[in-house]
Protein backbone atom coordinates (compact mmCIF):
# COMPACT_ATOMS: atom_id res chain seq x y z
CA UNK A 1 0.00 0.00 0.00
CA UNK A 2 1.30 3.46 -0.86
CA UNK A 3 0.74 5.57 2.50
CA UNK A 4 3.21 8.05 1.47
CA UNK A 5 0.80 8.53 -1.54
CA UNK A 6 -1.98 8.92 -0.18
CA UNK A 7 -0.64 10.87 2.63
CA UNK A 8 0.71 13.25 -0.15
CA UNK A 9 -2.76 13.97 -1.92
CA UNK A 10 -4.30 13.90 1.90
CA UNK A 11 -2.45 16.87 2.60
CA UNK A 12 -1.87 18.77 -0.26
CA UNK A 13 -5.79 19.43 -0.77
CA UNK A 14 -6.15 20.04 3.34
CA UNK A 15 -3.21 22.53 2.52
CA UNK A 16 -5.31 23.93 0.09
CA UNK A 17 -8.19 24.88 2.46
CA UNK A 18 -5.68 26.52 4.90
CA UNK A 19 -4.82 28.74 2.89
CA UNK A 20 -8.16 30.03 2.68
CA UNK A 21 -9.03 29.10 6.25
CA UNK A 22 -10.82 32.23 7.59
CA UNK A 23 -13.07 32.71 4.69
CA UNK A 24 -13.52 28.41 5.33
CA UNK A 25 -14.31 28.82 8.76
CA UNK A 26 -15.98 32.06 8.97
CA UNK A 27 -18.76 31.84 6.25
CA UNK A 28 -20.03 29.04 7.79
CA UNK A 29 -20.28 30.50 11.55
CA UNK A 30 -21.93 33.43 9.32
CA UNK A 31 -24.49 31.73 7.95
CA UNK A 32 -25.37 29.63 10.39
CA UNK A 33 -25.55 32.96 12.75
CA UNK A 34 -27.91 34.12 10.09
CA UNK A 35 -30.15 30.85 9.96
CA UNK A 36 -30.47 31.37 13.80
CA UNK A 37 -31.18 34.60 13.42
CA UNK A 38 -33.66 34.06 10.89
CA UNK A 39 -35.31 30.75 11.36
CA UNK A 40 -34.64 30.13 15.31
CA UNK A 41 -34.97 33.62 16.91
CA UNK A 42 -37.71 35.50 14.54
CA UNK A 43 -39.85 33.13 13.46
CA UNK A 44 -39.21 29.74 15.95
CA UNK A 45 -40.60 32.12 18.60
CA UNK A 46 -44.15 31.60 16.68
CA UNK A 47 -43.66 27.85 16.19
CA UNK A 48 -44.04 25.37 18.54
CA UNK A 49 -42.91 22.55 19.46
CA UNK A 50 -42.10 19.60 16.96
CA UNK A 51 -41.95 16.72 19.16
CA UNK A 52 -41.27 17.84 22.45
CA UNK A 53 -38.30 19.75 21.01
CA UNK A 54 -37.88 23.39 20.82
CA UNK A 55 -37.72 24.88 17.24
CA UNK A 56 -34.88 26.20 17.00
CA UNK A 57 -32.91 23.30 18.81
CA UNK A 58 -35.14 21.35 16.31
CA UNK A 59 -33.29 22.80 13.21
CA UNK A 60 -29.67 22.24 14.13
CA UNK A 61 -29.44 18.93 12.95
CA UNK A 62 -31.17 19.17 9.55
CA UNK A 63 -29.00 23.14 9.20
CA UNK A 64 -25.65 21.08 9.94
CA UNK A 65 -26.65 18.37 6.88
CA UNK A 66 -27.73 20.53 4.61
CA UNK A 67 -23.93 22.65 4.84
CA UNK A 68 -22.24 19.50 5.47
CA UNK A 69 -23.77 17.59 2.40
CA UNK A 70 -23.65 20.83 0.06
CA UNK A 71 -19.75 21.21 1.21
CA UNK A 72 -18.98 17.42 0.89
CA UNK A 73 -20.45 17.59 -2.84
CA UNK A 74 -18.34 20.85 -3.21
CA UNK A 75 -14.84 19.98 -1.89
CA UNK A 76 -15.51 16.29 -3.30
CA UNK A 77 -16.19 17.59 -6.84
CA UNK A 78 -13.37 20.48 -6.45
CA UNK A 79 -10.69 18.57 -5.23
CA UNK A 80 -10.59 15.86 -8.35
CA UNK A 81 -12.02 18.61 -11.26
CA UNK A 82 -9.37 21.09 -10.63
CA UNK A 83 -6.38 18.65 -11.57
CA UNK A 84 -8.14 17.64 -14.29
CA UNK A 85 -8.61 20.80 -15.34
CA UNK A 86 -5.77 22.12 -15.11
CA UNK A 87 -3.90 18.99 -16.31
CA UNK A 88 -2.27 18.29 -13.46
CA UNK A 89 -4.05 14.75 -12.68
CA UNK A 90 -1.28 13.34 -14.69
CA UNK A 91 0.97 13.16 -12.24
CA UNK A 92 -1.40 11.78 -9.94
CA UNK A 93 -2.77 9.18 -12.48
CA UNK A 94 1.34 8.17 -13.48
CA UNK A 95 2.10 7.46 -9.75
CA UNK A 96 2.27 4.22 -8.05
CA UNK A 97 -1.30 4.57 -6.64
CA UNK A 98 -4.39 2.77 -6.65
CA UNK A 99 -8.07 3.67 -7.60
CA UNK A 100 -9.00 3.02 -3.86
CA UNK A 101 -5.88 5.01 -2.40
CA UNK A 102 -6.53 8.02 -4.87
CA UNK A 103 -10.03 7.97 -3.65
CA UNK A 104 -9.54 7.70 0.05
CA UNK A 105 -6.60 10.55 -0.63
CA UNK A 106 -9.34 13.21 -2.34
CA UNK A 107 -12.70 11.82 -0.73
CA UNK A 108 -10.67 11.67 2.55
CA UNK A 109 -9.72 15.57 2.62
CA UNK A 110 -13.01 16.39 1.21
CA UNK A 111 -14.92 14.64 4.59
CA UNK A 112 -12.35 15.82 6.80
CA UNK A 113 -13.66 19.31 6.18
CA UNK A 114 -17.14 19.00 6.15
CA UNK A 115 -16.63 17.13 9.00
CA UNK A 116 -14.32 20.00 10.71
CA UNK A 117 -17.16 22.30 9.13
CA UNK A 118 -20.23 20.75 11.01
CA UNK A 119 -18.41 21.10 14.29
CA UNK A 120 -17.62 24.39 13.95
CA UNK A 121 -21.57 24.70 13.02
CA UNK A 122 -22.88 22.61 15.81
CA UNK A 123 -20.35 24.92 17.96
CA UNK A 124 -21.94 27.69 16.71
CA UNK A 125 -25.14 26.78 17.19
CA UNK A 126 -25.08 26.05 20.72
CA UNK A 127 -24.81 30.07 21.32
CA UNK A 128 -27.86 30.17 19.90
CA UNK A 129 -29.73 27.83 21.45
CA UNK A 130 -29.45 25.38 23.95
CA UNK A 131 -29.76 21.65 23.20
CA UNK A 132 -28.27 18.31 24.60
CA UNK A 133 -26.57 15.93 22.18
CA UNK A 134 -28.16 11.81 23.49
CA UNK A 135 -25.86 10.10 21.35
CA UNK A 136 -22.71 11.81 20.49
CA UNK A 137 -20.95 8.92 19.65
CA UNK A 138 -23.40 8.20 16.72
CA UNK A 139 -23.58 12.19 16.06
CA UNK A 140 -20.16 11.79 14.99
CA UNK A 141 -20.31 8.59 13.46
CA UNK A 142 -23.33 10.34 11.07
CA UNK A 143 -21.85 13.07 10.48
CA UNK A 144 -18.58 11.39 9.11
CA UNK A 145 -20.57 8.60 6.87
CA UNK A 146 -22.56 11.56 5.22
CA UNK A 147 -19.22 13.81 4.82
CA UNK A 148 -17.88 10.89 3.08
CA UNK A 149 -20.52 9.40 1.29
CA UNK A 150 -21.57 12.77 -0.39
CA UNK A 151 -17.55 14.04 -0.79
CA UNK A 152 -17.51 10.47 -2.80
CA UNK A 153 -20.75 11.36 -5.00
CA UNK A 154 -18.65 14.76 -5.02
CA UNK A 155 -15.75 13.04 -6.12
CA UNK A 156 -17.69 11.27 -9.35
CA UNK A 157 -19.60 14.67 -10.05
CA UNK A 158 -15.84 16.21 -10.26
CA UNK A 159 -15.00 13.37 -12.98
CA UNK A 160 -18.09 13.78 -14.90
CA UNK A 161 -18.44 17.37 -15.09
CA UNK A 162 -16.73 18.81 -18.08
CA UNK A 163 -16.78 22.00 -17.35
CA UNK A 164 -17.62 24.50 -14.19
CA UNK A 165 -20.99 24.93 -15.18
CA UNK A 166 -22.07 21.48 -14.76
CA UNK A 167 -19.75 21.61 -11.42
CA UNK A 168 -21.75 24.26 -10.39
CA UNK A 169 -25.03 23.11 -10.90
CA UNK A 170 -25.61 19.94 -9.87
CA UNK A 171 -25.42 20.67 -6.39
CA UNK A 172 -27.90 23.67 -7.21
CA UNK A 173 -30.39 21.47 -9.26
CA UNK A 174 -30.17 18.50 -7.12
CA UNK A 175 -28.50 18.87 -3.88
CA UNK A 176 -29.79 21.86 -2.56
CA UNK A 177 -33.63 20.89 -2.91
CA UNK A 178 -33.38 17.67 -1.84
CA UNK A 179 -31.94 19.15 1.49
CA UNK A 180 -34.32 21.74 1.54
CA UNK A 181 -37.04 19.25 0.82
CA UNK A 182 -35.79 16.34 3.59
CA UNK A 183 -36.87 18.01 6.20
CA UNK A 184 -34.35 19.98 7.78
CA UNK A 185 -37.01 22.81 8.76
CA UNK A 186 -40.08 20.22 9.15
CA UNK A 187 -40.45 17.01 10.49
CA UNK A 188 -42.15 15.14 7.78
CA UNK A 189 -45.28 13.90 9.57
CA UNK A 190 -46.08 17.65 9.26
CA UNK A 191 -46.92 17.48 5.77
CA UNK A 192 -49.86 15.70 3.92
CA UNK A 193 -49.99 11.88 3.65
CA UNK A 194 -49.16 11.81 -0.17
CA UNK A 195 -46.24 13.84 0.62
CA UNK A 196 -44.88 11.63 3.40
CA UNK A 197 -44.86 8.65 1.36
CA UNK A 198 -43.16 11.15 -1.80
CA UNK A 199 -40.68 12.31 0.55
CA UNK A 200 -39.20 8.52 1.50
CA UNK A 201 -37.93 8.53 -1.78
CA UNK A 202 -35.53 11.19 -0.75
CA UNK A 203 -32.20 9.97 0.10
CA UNK A 204 -31.24 13.04 2.32
CA UNK A 205 -34.62 12.47 4.49
CA UNK A 206 -33.29 9.45 6.02
CA UNK A 207 -29.59 11.21 6.41
CA UNK A 208 -31.55 14.20 8.50
CA UNK A 209 -33.75 11.84 10.52
CA UNK A 210 -30.51 9.86 12.06
CA UNK A 211 -28.86 13.30 12.38
CA UNK A 212 -31.48 14.46 14.04
CA UNK A 213 -31.93 11.04 16.29
CA UNK A 214 -28.33 11.37 17.36
CA UNK A 215 -29.25 14.60 19.15
CA UNK A 216 -32.95 14.18 20.35
CA UNK A 217 -33.16 9.98 20.78
CA UNK A 218 -36.57 10.77 17.89
CA UNK A 219 -36.57 10.23 14.31
CA UNK A 220 -39.10 10.07 11.39
CA UNK A 221 -37.52 6.81 10.06
CA UNK A 222 -35.95 4.11 11.61
CA UNK A 223 -32.48 4.67 12.54
CA UNK A 224 -31.67 1.42 11.36
CA UNK A 225 -33.24 2.41 7.92
CA UNK A 226 -31.48 5.90 8.02
CA UNK A 227 -27.73 4.02 8.70
CA UNK A 228 -28.76 1.41 5.93
CA UNK A 229 -29.96 4.27 2.95
CA UNK A 230 -26.48 5.72 3.75
CA UNK A 231 -24.66 2.96 3.52
CA UNK A 232 -26.33 1.91 0.96
CA UNK A 233 -25.89 5.30 -0.72
CA UNK A 234 -22.08 4.82 -0.47
CA UNK A 235 -22.06 1.58 -2.02
CA UNK A 236 -23.57 2.75 -4.50
CA UNK A 237 -21.34 5.66 -5.34
CA UNK A 238 -17.92 3.00 -4.94
CA UNK A 239 -19.41 0.95 -7.47
CA UNK A 240 -19.35 3.62 -9.55
CA UNK A 241 -15.64 4.99 -8.63
CA UNK A 242 -14.94 1.31 -8.94
CA UNK A 243 -16.18 1.14 -12.59
CA UNK A 244 -14.92 4.66 -13.11
CA UNK A 245 -10.95 3.67 -12.56
CA UNK A 246 -11.65 -0.13 -14.08
CA UNK A 247 -12.70 1.72 -17.56
CA UNK A 248 -10.48 4.66 -17.31
CA UNK A 249 -13.98 7.43 -18.06
CA UNK A 250 -12.98 10.47 -18.19
CA UNK A 251 -8.90 10.51 -16.96
CA UNK A 252 -7.64 8.27 -19.21
CA UNK A 253 -7.58 8.17 -23.18
CA UNK B 1 21.27 -7.78 -19.96
CA UNK B 2 17.89 -7.42 -19.80
CA UNK B 3 16.14 -4.18 -21.49
CA UNK B 4 14.95 -2.01 -18.37
CA UNK B 5 12.01 -1.24 -20.88
CA UNK B 6 10.69 -3.69 -23.69
CA UNK B 7 7.22 -3.19 -25.70
CA UNK B 8 5.88 -5.14 -27.43
CA UNK B 9 3.31 -5.39 -30.36
CA UNK B 10 1.43 -2.11 -28.68
CA UNK B 11 -1.35 -1.06 -30.60
CA UNK B 12 -3.63 1.86 -29.68
CA UNK B 13 -6.72 2.36 -31.18
CA UNK B 14 -8.33 5.57 -29.46
CA UNK B 15 -12.21 6.11 -29.20
CA UNK B 16 -12.11 7.86 -32.11
CA UNK B 17 -11.31 5.00 -34.05
CA UNK B 18 -7.95 6.61 -35.18
CA UNK B 19 -4.97 3.79 -34.76
CA UNK B 20 -2.03 5.77 -33.28
CA UNK B 21 0.53 2.86 -32.65
CA UNK B 22 0.07 -0.28 -34.90
CA UNK B 23 1.85 -3.07 -33.01
CA UNK B 24 4.79 -1.17 -31.58
CA UNK B 25 7.87 -3.09 -30.63
CA UNK B 26 11.37 -1.91 -28.97
CA UNK B 27 13.06 -2.00 -26.59
CA UNK B 28 15.40 0.43 -24.54
CA UNK B 29 18.39 -0.74 -22.60
CA UNK B 30 19.36 0.33 -19.65
CA UNK B 31 21.57 3.27 -18.96
CA UNK B 32 21.21 4.98 -22.26
CA UNK B 33 19.67 7.94 -23.95
CA UNK B 34 17.33 7.17 -26.60
CA UNK B 35 15.77 9.72 -28.71
CA UNK B 36 12.37 9.01 -30.17
CA UNK B 37 12.37 10.97 -33.03
CA UNK B 38 8.86 11.68 -35.49
CA UNK B 39 6.97 13.84 -36.54
CA UNK B 40 3.87 15.68 -34.93
CA UNK B 41 1.37 13.15 -35.14
CA UNK B 42 3.62 9.90 -35.57
CA UNK B 43 2.60 8.38 -31.82
CA UNK B 44 5.42 9.35 -29.51
CA UNK B 45 3.32 11.01 -27.20
CA UNK B 46 0.93 7.96 -27.00
CA UNK B 47 3.83 5.58 -26.67
CA UNK B 48 5.62 7.37 -23.65
CA UNK B 49 2.10 7.91 -22.07
CA UNK B 50 1.07 4.39 -22.44
CA UNK B 51 4.22 3.37 -20.58
CA UNK B 52 3.61 5.62 -17.67
CA UNK B 53 -0.18 4.79 -17.33
CA UNK B 54 -1.87 7.66 -18.59
CA UNK B 55 -3.48 5.87 -21.66
CA UNK B 56 -4.45 2.41 -21.80
CA UNK B 57 -3.18 -0.02 -24.24
CA UNK B 58 -5.67 -1.40 -26.76
CA UNK B 59 -3.46 -4.48 -27.36
CA UNK B 60 0.22 -5.69 -26.60
CA UNK B 61 2.76 -5.73 -23.33
CA UNK B 62 5.42 -3.20 -21.52
CA UNK B 63 7.73 -3.96 -19.47
CA UNK B 64 9.53 -1.48 -16.93
CA UNK B 65 12.41 -3.08 -14.97
CA UNK B 66 10.31 -6.33 -15.70
CA UNK B 67 7.52 -5.41 -14.20
CA UNK B 68 4.36 -5.75 -16.11
CA UNK B 69 2.95 -1.97 -16.53
CA UNK B 70 -0.77 -3.09 -16.11
CA UNK B 71 -0.45 -6.35 -13.45
CA UNK B 72 2.15 -4.67 -11.90
CA UNK B 73 1.82 -1.12 -12.03
CA UNK B 74 3.21 -0.10 -8.73
CA UNK B 75 6.49 -1.27 -9.33
CA UNK B 76 6.53 -0.46 -12.50
CA UNK B 77 5.26 2.89 -12.20
CA UNK B 78 8.14 3.63 -9.01
CA UNK B 79 10.94 3.56 -11.41
CA UNK B 80 9.68 6.26 -13.44
CA UNK B 81 9.50 9.89 -13.99
CA UNK B 82 7.90 11.47 -16.56
CA UNK B 83 8.27 15.11 -17.91
CA UNK B 84 4.62 15.31 -20.30
CA UNK B 85 4.81 17.44 -23.67
CA UNK B 86 1.99 20.12 -22.02
CA UNK B 87 3.38 22.20 -19.17
CA UNK B 88 0.92 22.18 -16.35
CA UNK B 89 0.92 23.16 -12.78
CA UNK B 90 -0.94 23.45 -9.68
CA UNK B 91 -0.97 27.58 -10.30
CA UNK B 92 -1.41 28.46 -6.57
CA UNK B 93 1.38 25.96 -4.86
CA UNK B 94 4.90 27.15 -4.12
CA UNK B 95 7.38 25.01 -6.01
CA UNK B 96 8.70 23.21 -2.48
CA UNK B 97 5.10 21.89 -1.59
CA UNK B 98 4.70 20.97 -5.59
CA UNK B 99 7.65 19.25 -5.46
CA UNK B 100 7.07 17.58 -2.15
CA UNK B 101 4.08 16.13 -3.29
CA UNK B 102 4.99 14.75 -6.12
CA UNK B 103 8.05 12.73 -4.02
CA UNK B 104 5.45 11.49 -1.79
CA UNK B 105 3.09 10.45 -4.33
CA UNK B 106 5.34 7.81 -5.73
CA UNK B 107 5.42 6.27 -2.42
CA UNK B 108 8.78 8.13 -1.30
CA UNK B 109 9.68 9.12 2.17
CA UNK B 110 10.22 12.86 2.65
CA UNK B 111 13.90 13.66 2.09
CA UNK B 112 14.16 16.91 1.77
CA UNK B 113 18.11 17.32 1.34
CA UNK B 114 17.54 15.61 -2.00
CA UNK B 115 14.59 17.79 -3.46
CA UNK B 116 16.79 20.73 -2.80
CA UNK B 117 19.60 19.41 -4.52
CA UNK B 118 17.06 19.00 -7.66
CA UNK B 119 15.98 22.29 -6.83
CA UNK B 120 19.31 23.53 -7.02
CA UNK B 121 20.63 21.80 -10.29
CA UNK B 122 17.38 23.34 -11.68
CA UNK B 123 18.05 26.57 -10.47
CA UNK B 124 14.84 26.81 -8.72
CA UNK B 125 16.10 26.65 -5.03
CA UNK B 126 15.53 30.77 -4.69
CA UNK B 127 12.21 30.53 -6.06
CA UNK B 128 11.02 27.75 -3.79
CA UNK B 129 8.48 29.73 -1.66
CA UNK B 130 7.03 31.25 -5.04
CA UNK B 131 3.67 30.70 -6.08
CA UNK B 132 4.18 28.67 -9.43
CA UNK B 133 1.99 30.95 -11.57
CA UNK B 134 4.32 33.89 -10.80
CA UNK B 135 6.83 31.72 -12.52
CA UNK B 136 7.84 32.45 -16.55
CA UNK B 137 6.83 29.34 -18.65
CA UNK B 138 11.15 28.19 -18.78
CA UNK B 139 10.71 28.36 -15.04
CA UNK B 140 7.60 26.23 -15.07
CA UNK B 141 8.95 23.41 -17.12
CA UNK B 142 11.77 23.16 -15.18
CA UNK B 143 9.11 22.13 -11.87
CA UNK B 144 7.62 20.07 -14.53
CA UNK B 145 11.55 18.58 -14.21
CA UNK B 146 12.10 19.05 -10.73
CA UNK B 147 9.02 17.07 -10.47
CA UNK B 148 9.39 14.20 -12.32
CA UNK B 149 12.77 13.76 -10.40
CA UNK B 150 11.43 14.01 -7.08
CA UNK B 151 11.25 10.60 -6.38
CA UNK B 152 14.70 9.36 -7.92
CA UNK B 153 13.02 7.34 -10.88
CA UNK B 154 15.49 4.96 -12.72
CA UNK B 155 13.75 5.96 -15.90
CA UNK B 156 12.90 9.27 -17.08
CA UNK B 157 11.18 10.16 -20.27
CA UNK B 158 11.05 13.64 -21.78
CA UNK B 159 8.22 14.43 -23.91
CA UNK B 160 9.78 17.30 -26.49
CA UNK B 161 11.69 18.51 -23.54
CA UNK B 162 12.93 21.57 -25.10
CA UNK B 163 9.91 22.71 -27.08
CA UNK B 164 9.63 26.52 -26.91
CA UNK B 165 12.34 26.76 -24.79
CA UNK B 166 15.63 29.11 -24.77
CA UNK B 167 18.91 28.34 -25.52
CA UNK B 168 20.13 28.16 -21.85
CA UNK B 169 17.86 26.19 -20.51
CA UNK B 170 18.41 23.94 -22.75
CA UNK B 171 21.73 23.88 -22.82
CA UNK B 172 21.03 23.49 -18.74
CA UNK B 173 18.77 20.62 -19.62
CA UNK B 174 21.27 18.39 -21.61
CA UNK B 175 23.58 18.60 -18.79
CA UNK B 176 21.50 17.42 -16.67
CA UNK B 177 20.69 14.55 -18.85
CA UNK B 178 24.24 14.07 -18.91
CA UNK B 179 24.80 13.81 -15.87
CA UNK B 180 21.53 11.39 -14.70
CA UNK B 181 22.72 9.11 -17.26
CA UNK B 182 26.43 8.82 -15.39
CA UNK B 183 24.12 8.16 -12.48
CA UNK B 184 22.90 5.19 -14.18
CA UNK B 185 18.99 6.96 -15.21
CA UNK B 186 18.27 5.95 -18.27
CA UNK B 187 16.61 8.75 -20.47
CA UNK B 188 14.11 8.73 -23.18
CA UNK B 189 13.24 11.65 -25.26
CA UNK B 190 10.96 12.23 -27.90
CA UNK B 191 12.17 14.98 -30.50
CA UNK B 192 11.58 16.14 -34.38
CA UNK B 193 14.41 17.90 -33.59
CA UNK B 194 17.26 16.02 -35.22
CA UNK B 195 19.95 17.84 -33.68
CA UNK B 196 18.86 17.36 -30.34
CA UNK B 197 18.75 13.40 -31.14
CA UNK B 198 22.08 13.81 -32.82
CA UNK B 199 23.60 15.87 -30.09
CA UNK B 200 22.10 13.43 -27.33
CA UNK B 201 21.04 10.82 -27.80
CA UNK B 202 23.26 6.76 -27.90
CA UNK B 203 20.30 5.57 -29.56
CA UNK B 204 17.89 6.53 -31.97
CA UNK B 205 14.38 5.19 -33.24
CA UNK B 206 12.38 6.62 -35.65
CA UNK B 207 8.51 6.29 -35.25
CA UNK B 208 6.39 7.79 -37.92
CA UNK B 209 2.21 7.03 -38.49
CA UNK B 210 2.64 4.54 -35.40
CA UNK B 211 5.44 2.45 -36.42
CA UNK B 212 8.88 2.20 -35.56
CA UNK B 213 10.43 2.68 -39.20
CA UNK B 214 14.18 1.84 -37.57
CA UNK B 215 15.70 1.73 -34.34
CA UNK B 216 19.80 1.75 -34.52
CA UNK B 217 22.76 2.94 -33.15
CA UNK B 218 23.27 7.01 -33.34
CA UNK B 219 26.49 6.23 -35.07
CA UNK B 220 25.61 3.57 -36.49
CA UNK B 221 22.88 4.60 -38.47
CA UNK B 222 25.09 7.89 -39.49
CA UNK B 223 27.33 5.73 -41.14
CA UNK B 224 25.32 2.63 -42.75
CA UNK B 225 22.69 5.38 -44.15
CA UNK B 226 25.27 8.15 -44.60
CA UNK B 227 25.83 9.51 -48.08
CA UNK B 228 28.50 11.95 -48.63
CA UNK B 229 28.36 14.51 -51.83
CA UNK B 230 31.07 16.35 -53.60
CA UNK B 231 29.99 19.45 -55.26
CA UNK B 232 32.14 20.91 -57.87
CA UNK B 233 31.67 24.54 -59.15
CA UNK B 234 32.23 25.04 -62.94
CA UNK B 235 33.92 27.71 -64.66
CA UNK B 236 30.99 27.78 -67.43
CA UNK B 237 28.00 26.55 -67.46
CA UNK B 238 27.01 23.18 -68.91
CA UNK B 239 23.74 22.68 -71.22
CA UNK B 240 23.58 18.77 -70.04
CA UNK B 241 26.02 15.99 -68.56
CA UNK B 242 28.07 14.81 -71.53
CA UNK B 243 27.20 11.25 -72.55
CA UNK B 244 30.53 9.93 -71.65
CA UNK B 245 29.89 10.42 -67.76
CA UNK B 246 26.13 9.13 -68.18
CA UNK B 247 26.96 6.20 -66.22
CA UNK B 248 28.34 8.14 -63.49
CA UNK B 249 25.66 8.94 -60.91
CA UNK B 250 25.70 13.01 -61.60
CA UNK B 251 23.58 15.43 -61.06
CA UNK B 252 23.54 19.17 -63.00
CA UNK B 253 22.32 22.21 -60.83
CA UNK B 254 19.35 24.18 -63.15
CA UNK B 255 21.95 26.89 -64.11
CA UNK B 256 24.34 24.49 -64.97
CA UNK B 257 27.12 25.56 -63.19
CA UNK B 258 27.08 22.86 -60.31
CA UNK B 259 27.78 19.05 -60.70
CA UNK B 260 26.89 17.23 -57.53
CA UNK B 261 28.58 13.48 -56.91
CA UNK B 262 26.69 11.23 -54.83
CA UNK B 263 28.31 8.30 -53.11
CA UNK B 264 28.47 6.10 -49.89
CA UNK B 265 30.59 6.35 -47.57
CA UNK B 266 30.42 2.88 -47.12
CA UNK B 267 31.90 1.49 -50.27
CA UNK B 268 35.08 -0.08 -50.99
CA UNK B 269 36.18 3.29 -53.30
CA UNK B 270 34.63 6.78 -53.60
CA UNK B 271 35.33 6.76 -57.09
CA UNK B 272 36.58 10.79 -56.56
CA UNK B 273 39.69 9.96 -58.47
CA UNK B 274 38.19 8.29 -61.19
CA UNK B 275 35.52 10.82 -61.37
CA UNK B 276 38.19 13.83 -61.32
CA UNK B 277 39.64 12.21 -63.91
CA UNK B 278 37.01 11.59 -66.55
CA UNK B 279 35.82 15.03 -65.72
CA UNK B 280 39.27 16.30 -67.14
CA UNK B 281 39.06 14.40 -69.81
CA UNK B 282 35.62 15.62 -71.36
CA UNK B 283 37.49 19.47 -70.63
CA UNK B 284 35.51 20.49 -68.15
CA UNK B 285 37.11 23.42 -66.28
CA UNK B 286 36.09 23.47 -62.39
CA UNK B 287 36.71 26.61 -60.28
CA UNK B 288 36.14 24.60 -56.81
CA UNK B 289 35.08 21.85 -55.08
CA UNK B 290 33.55 20.54 -51.85
CA UNK B 291 32.30 17.44 -50.05
CA UNK B 292 30.04 17.41 -47.52
CA UNK B 293 28.07 14.35 -45.00
CA UNK B 294 24.22 14.08 -44.80
CA UNK B 295 23.15 15.07 -41.53
CA UNK B 296 20.36 12.60 -39.44
CA UNK B 297 18.08 15.08 -40.68
CA UNK B 298 18.75 14.36 -44.25
CA UNK B 299 18.61 10.51 -43.51
CA UNK B 300 15.39 11.10 -41.58
CA UNK B 301 13.31 13.10 -44.50
CA UNK B 302 14.59 10.16 -46.56
CA UNK B 303 13.02 7.64 -44.18
CA UNK B 304 9.53 8.96 -43.22
CA UNK B 305 9.35 10.44 -46.92
CA UNK B 306 9.94 6.38 -47.95
CA UNK B 307 7.63 5.31 -45.74
CA UNK B 308 4.05 7.33 -45.99
N1 LIG C 1 -7.15 11.28 -27.08
C1 LIG C 1 -7.03 11.11 -28.40
N2 LIG C 1 -8.10 10.75 -29.16
C2 LIG C 1 -7.98 10.57 -30.48
N3 LIG C 1 -6.84 10.73 -31.19
C3 LIG C 1 -5.74 11.08 -30.49
C4 LIG C 1 -5.77 11.29 -29.06
N4 LIG C 1 -4.54 11.63 -28.67
C5 LIG C 1 -3.78 11.63 -29.78
N5 LIG C 1 -4.48 11.30 -30.87
C6 LIG C 1 -3.98 11.18 -32.25
O1 LIG C 1 -3.00 10.18 -32.29
C7 LIG C 1 -1.93 10.55 -33.13
C8 LIG C 1 -0.63 10.47 -32.38
O2 LIG C 1 -0.60 11.48 -31.41
P1 LIG C 1 0.65 11.70 -30.47
O3 LIG C 1 1.00 10.41 -29.85
O4 LIG C 1 0.33 12.83 -29.57
O5 LIG C 1 1.76 12.12 -31.54
P2 LIG C 1 3.18 12.81 -31.32
O6 LIG C 1 3.43 12.91 -29.86
O7 LIG C 1 4.14 11.94 -32.04
O8 LIG C 1 3.08 14.16 -31.95
C9 LIG C 1 -2.25 11.95 -33.64
O9 LIG C 1 -2.77 11.83 -34.94
C10 LIG C 1 -3.30 12.45 -32.69
O10 LIG C 1 -4.20 13.30 -33.35
MG1 LIG D 1 3.71 14.49 -28.66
Amino acid sequence: MNIHGMRAIYLFELARWCRTLVQSVLSPVISTSLYFVVFGAAIGSRMTEIGGVPYGAFIVPGLIMLSVLTESVGNGSFGIYMPRYSGTIYEVLSAPLSPLEIVVGYVGAAATKSVILGLIMLATARLFVAFEIAHPLWMLAFLALTSMTFALFGFLLGVWATGWEKLQVVPILIITPLTFLGGTFYSIDMLPPVWQKVTLFNPVVYLISGFRWSFFGTADVSVAASLGMTLGFMAICLTVVWWVFRTGYRLKA
Amino acid sequence: MDPIISVRDLVKTYASGFRALKGVSLEIRAGEIFALLGPNGAGKSTLINIVCGLVTPTAGQVCAGGHDIVRDYRAARALIGLVPQEITSDAFESVWLTVRFSRGLFGRPPDDAHLERVLRELSLWDKRDDRILTLSGGMKRRVMIAKALAHEPRILFLDEPTAGVDVELRREMWAMVRRLRSSGVTIILTTHYIEEAEEMADRVGIINHGDIVLVEDKQTLMRKLGRRQLTLQLQSPLPAIPPGLADRQLELSADGLQLVYTFDTQAETTGIASLLRQIRDQGIDFRDLQTSESSLEQIFVSLVGSSR
